[in-house]
């Protein structure tokens, strides 16, 4: 079953369109990857799911109800879930009153947040800026976890982290798609480590869909063409 | 015991037994002072709400302090010269009851707060201030234009409204009032912010968009701590009213507006007990400067700037450091 469906959207930063044409689905519990260089209107098409930005063209439907005119908390409320770019966390709260403060009903609670990240039970009682980068990214998951998604976004969950800490990221994406069959929008440079967890991609050209299809498809020159430096 | 938590039982005992003290040495002016500083930091408090917890700036809390102080002034000028407040659709009567009054003051600055919030926080920025300040300075010309309620002259209620058990009229049992009040808004202030609600307004202030990814319509939260902090101030004005016995536009004014502001700076915006620390203070320059001189004001202006330019957390931020992790 379709779980999210954006078709022929176009979105504009004022006077400045940012996205053309972009064509994207993710089934229940598909992991989808949404590829392409820097500017190519990835981020845009994130703040278009979570109705942080409004397309001017196109329709979006999230598990059947669309998204246009819905308000950023009630898409959220529906079930979309946003790791926002940059571990944008609540700097002056504690790792708990993080966790806590985005609780809504469901499985995805304290305790199964710091099972899937146990460093996080650990500092639960230091503010949030003070943590490592990497923790910091683990706690902005795990908040978006506490919404009980249906639909979790990673908006560039692993850049700028260490090696290691990327490493237990990924993991914990792929526990997440094995443990759970969560549906997952993930964007990340490394194809590499996407190829770990992704079930399809999609990749944005200046504001277009250029290209979908299962990931296992994807072919160096494609990579080369769309994702290259 | 963090260094915060004992400043906090400091400054409330010291607002506690400084006038006992008073009391012991009959110098019921001093207890009177302490009043004062206890019931312009329940104002302080509830500013602290909107200004310190939602980050809302607001220059128009006058409107709320103003209302209580009114509501309590004409309910008890009607219960002295026995009359009634209207006379149709329903007859309502003046009233001299402490908590009645309290009870009516707050409410109507929650109505208020949540009307002139309702409007204002369509706005933000310096069009959110103006608009707050508007809304105050309305109220304080037609309060001016009001002959029935005294107009600019004010209106003198001649003894102060009674509560169950104590003589209002006694300085010491008075202050007892209004501190175990002050204490009670305390305890409430504290368990707000540390509850889901508080958590998510200050997460709010820090970024609206994540507050809305994760579920919070960022208006709502800001209208609900508006609503609160304009009821608390409401109150802060019924008991104002009640102390001075009087009521006058003044308490409508952008000065009123600004003074709570000030407490809130001195003591340390988004620190609970912040304001109690900065009226407090405020009261003692007053008193103190005022002796000097009548343009104390100039000295004060000067420790504001100094504040605002080199403690920016105000007294608690010097004294406690920057803010901990809840317990």
């Amino acid at each position: 079953m379709t779980l999210l469906s954006l078709t022929q959207i176009t979105a504009s930063y004022g006077a400045s369109q940012a996205l053309f044409d972009v064509n994207l689905s993710v089934r229940e519990g598909e992991v989808v990857a949404l590829m392409g260089r820097n500017g190519m209107g990835k981020s845009t098409t994130v703040k278009v799911i979570c109705r942080l930005l409004r397309q001017s063209g196109g329709t979006a439907t999230f598990a059947g109800r669309d998204l246009s005119g819905m308000p950023a908390h009630r898409a959220a409320r529906a079930g979309v879930g946003l790791v926002p770019e940059g571990r944008r966390c609540f700097a002056s709260l504690t790792v708990r009153e993080n966790l806590i403060a985005a609780a809504r009903p469901g499985t995805w609670d304290m305790a199964a947040v710091t099972r899937l990240f146990p460093r996080l039970a650990e500092r639960q009682d230091q503010i949030a800026a003070s943590l490592s980068g990497g923790e910091q990214q683990m706690l902005a998951i795990g908040r978006a976890l506490m919404t009980n998604p249906r639909l979790l976004i990673l908006d560039e969950a692993t850049e700028g982290l260490a090696p290691v800490v990327r490493q237990e990221i990924w993991a914990a994406l792929a526990r997440l798609k094995s443990e759970t069959g969560m549906a997952l929008l993930v964007i990340d440079k490394s194809i590499r480590e996407l190829g770990r967890v992704a079930d399809s991609a999609v990749i944005l050209e200046k504001g277009r869909t250029v290209w979908s299809g299962p990931f296992g498809a994807l072919t160096p020159d494609l990579t080369d063409t769309y994702l290259g430096v | 015991m963090s260094r915060e938590t004992l400043l906090n039982a400091a400054l409330m005992a010291i607002l506690l037994l400084f006038p006992l003290y008073a009391w012991v040495m009959d110098e019921p002016f001093l207890i009177t002072l302490t009043t004062r500083a206890v019931i312009l930091a329940i104002a302080g408090v509830g500013l602290n709400i909107a200004l310190g917890f939602g980050g809302l700036v607001s220059f128009g809390h006058a409107l709320f302090f103003g209302l209580g102080g009114y509501a309590m002034g004409i309910l008890a000028y009607h219960a002295q010269t026995y009359t009634s407040v209207t006379d149709w659709p329903l007859t309502i009567p003046g009233t001299k009851s402490m908590p009645v009054i309290w009870v009516i003051a707050t409410l109507t600055s929650a109505l208020a707060a949540l009307a002139a919030g309702a409007l204002s926080l369509r706005t933000t920025g310096v069009y959110f201030i103006m608009i707050t300040l508007a809304f105050s300075q309305m109220f304080y010309y037609f309060a001016i234009s009001w002959p029935t309620y005294g107009g600019e002259d004010g209106l003198s209620i001649y003894v102060r409204n009674g509560f169950p058990g104590l003589n209002t009229m006694d300085p010491i049992q008075f202050f007892a009032l209004c501190y175990g009040l002050l204490a009670l808004i305390l305890f409430f202030t504290t368990r707000l912010a540390r509850s889901n609600f508080g958590l998510m307004l200050g997460a709010a202030r820090q970024n609206e968009a994540r507050v809305a990814a994760v579920g919070h319509r960022p208006y709502r939260l800001y209208l609900i701590a508006f609503t609160l902090s304009g009821a608390i101030t409401g109150l802060a004005g019924a008991l104002f009213a009640d102390l001075n016995r009087f009521v006058s536009p003044v308490m409508f004014s952008w000065q009123t507006s600004g003074e709570i502001m000030v407490f809130v700076i001195l003591g340390g915006v988004g620190r609970v007990f912040g304001p109690v620390a900065g009226a407090a203070l405020f009261i003692l320059l007053e008193h103190s400067l005022g002796g000097l001189s009548d343009y104390w004001h100039i000295y004060l202006g000067a420790i504001l700037l100094g504040t605002v330019l080199f403690a920016r957390g105000g007294l608690y931020g010097l004294i406690a450091g920057r803010e901990q992790p809840h317990d």
